[in-house]
């Protein structure tokens, strides 16, 4: 491993750690962390937007190849008509010019709820409803490879999803009171939605454990290298460890004594 | 104060701590743990397995950093298999940080690919992976709707040359290739609303196989696409990720992991139990005062 990517390395073990302190309390080392992040992402999404969207999609077509002349004798000149709608855009900053920037708004929205409507409408809605709606498999209630309650496509489960969906939506109904057998059905939907959001709360627990099991990854893994008496950058890693958590733990205490004279003088 | 009162008002740090310490020693512990392989994750797998040679699988890789975790494990377990099957690959990131994660993925994958592996018993010997021949990287594109529309008419719509500026005519494995039509399936793998997209512009317009590999946070939310047969499999999370490292057998990041997750969860589920148990001692030590 080469030494700059090590000096990486040991970067992002630092920024992991100044991110983890936050459990602890919120701290200069957290928002170092999470304002460099920020930065680091808006700044990588502007060039790579400048290079895969304006200038191969506008500029390169604008000028025909030809940076300093084409733009005279451009043979793409509709071209301009989403440059000059893009820069109206930029109205929004000026009080008096900003209703300008509602027709480059409208334009945009009215292309994409025209795509969207019919699309969504059929794919997220009436493909849905079909599927809760359709001939129960009878021949495979229990599964298609013998009993399995994880066989989404089962009769059981097609059983399962009708019955839970139309409680869940009797729950939503509330224009009759909930009372007697329709109680009944929309107590089941109060317990479907929570098995519904019993999943999505384990499955996000996951998540985030996957998250710190991926930083626990990349932090053994530099430990070691750094750590490693065989590695050619031992000496480097054990002075970079060194002197990262002298600065990190006085940089710490500068900040608790700083915080605390300001406390105890406003207090006073 | 009651010992399920002090429960109650267990400061947060202590759970974090415990976690921490739990997550570090599972980690650190020499042990495996079984993975069950669920039959959203197996079919995705068989599909790749039974393609035959110098089909095409398109893979798009709509996630950032943030969701690299769970999400790089399951590329890299996919693409892997892929080629291991010498089926190529097309790539497309249409999340703004996504061409990072494929670059990064393309360049760990080819040099393991040169390694000799043996995989469910069949050996593969390493060869060398060319770009333009076994994959093509298509890159970035803003606005994914119009990106995945577009390239259902011709790829070369959307992105006349490839992420590198190689026109896409000039691509040897792209010969021949115009759209979704050329392609066995379109895998995505990402971690926001990109997929929403895959399902209603691409796979409801074009009607190509759709399959997902998705967050941990997203994944509850697809399981409908499935049983309506919209999406052909679903990975979900890092357990997805290692189900089909489990399926191709070459462990990894996500296999690894498994161990983690499993104590994790125990102390999680503990809390929870401590939780409640406080809260509903307490509730009844209450009433029986006769304070609420």
């Amino acid at each position: 491993m080469e030494f700059t990517e090590f000096l990486w390395m040991t970067f992002g073990v630092f920024v992991t750690l100044c991110i983890l302190s936050f459990l602890y309390k919120d701290n200069p080392f957290y928002k170092l962390a999470e304002h460099v992040v920020v930065g680091v992402s808006a700044g990588y999404f502007v060039i790579i937007l400048w290079h895969n969207g304006l200038v191969p999609k506008l500029f390169s077509r604008l000028a025909d190849g030809d940076w300093y002349y084409g733009f005279l004798n451009s043979s793409h000149v509709e071209y301009l008509i989403p440059a000059i709608l893009g820069c109206i855009m930029w109205t929004r900053f000026s009080k008096d010019y900003a209703w300008l920037s509602r027709w480059p708004m409208a334009m945009y929205i009215g292309i994409s709820a025209g795509l969207a409507i019919p699309l969504e409408m059929s794919n997220r809605v009436n493909k849905q409803l079909h599927a809760m709606m359709a001939e129960i498999d009878w021949a495979n209630f229990v599964g298609h490879d013998g009993f399995n309650l994880l066989d989404v496509t089962s009769g059981l489960s097609q059983t399962i999803v009708m019955i839970g969906a139309l409680a869940a939506i009797v729950y939503f109904f509330f224009s009759k009171e909930h009372k007697g057998a329709f109680g009944a059905i929309a107590t089941l939907g109060i317990w479907v939605l929570m098995i519904g959001f019993g999943a999505s709360f384990g499955f996000t627990v996951m998540a985030r454990i996957s998250l710190f099991t991926n930083r626990l990854q990349d932090t053994f893994r530099w430990g070691n290298v750094a750590f490693n008496t065989g590695n050619a950058n031992y000496h480097a890693g054990f002075i970079v460890v060194f002197w990262g958590l002298i600065l990190f733990v006085a940089g710490y205490a500068v900040y608790e004594i700083v915080t605390n004279l300001k406390r105890r003088s406003s207090t006073t | 104060m009651q010992t399920f009162e002090k429960l109650m008002k267990l400061d947060r740090r202590w759970v974090y701590l415990l976690l921490i310490i739990v997550c570090v020693w599972s980690y650190i512990a020499d042990f495996t743990v079984p993975i069950l392989v669920e039959p959203e994750v197996r079919s995705i797998h068989s599909f790749i397995d039974s393609l035959p040679e110098g089909d095409i699988v398109m893979i798009a890789i709509d996630y950032d950093p943030n969701n690299l975790a769970e999400l790089h494990p399951m590329t890299y377990a996919m693409v892997e298999h892929c080629w291991r099957n010498k089926v190529k690959t097309i790539f497309t990131s249409l999340s703004q940080n996504g061409p990072g994660m494929c670059d990064q993925a393309l360049r760990d994958l080819t040099d393991s690919m040169a390694l000799d592996r043996e995989y469910n018993g069949v050996e593969y010997k390493g060869r060398e992976i060319v770009n333009g021949i076994d994959y093509c990287f298509l890159g970035y594109k803003p606005y994914f709707a119009i990106v995945i529309l577009g390239m259902g008419q011709d790829f070369r719509l959307p992105f006349p040359t490839d992420y590198y500026g190689t026109p896409l005519d000039s691509i040897p494995m792209m010969k021949g290739v115009i759209n979704y039509g050329q392609c066995a399936c379109v895998i995505d793998i990402s971690g926001g609303n990109i997929t929403d997209a895959w399902i209603s512009y691409g796979q409801g317009r074009f009607g190509f196989p759709l399959a997902l590999g998705l967050t941990g946070v997203m994944t509850a939310q697809y399981y409908p696409y499935l049983g309506s047969g919209q999406v052909f499999g679903i990975m979900g999370g890092l357990l997805g990720a290692a189900q089909y490292e489990e399926l191709a057998d070459n462990p990894g990041r996500a296999k690894d992991g498994m161990r983690v997750q499993l104590f994790a969860h125990m102390v999680i589920i503990l809390f929870i139990v401590m939780g409640n148990v406080g809260y509903f001692a307490s509730r009844r030590r209450l009433k029986q005062e006769g304070r609420a």
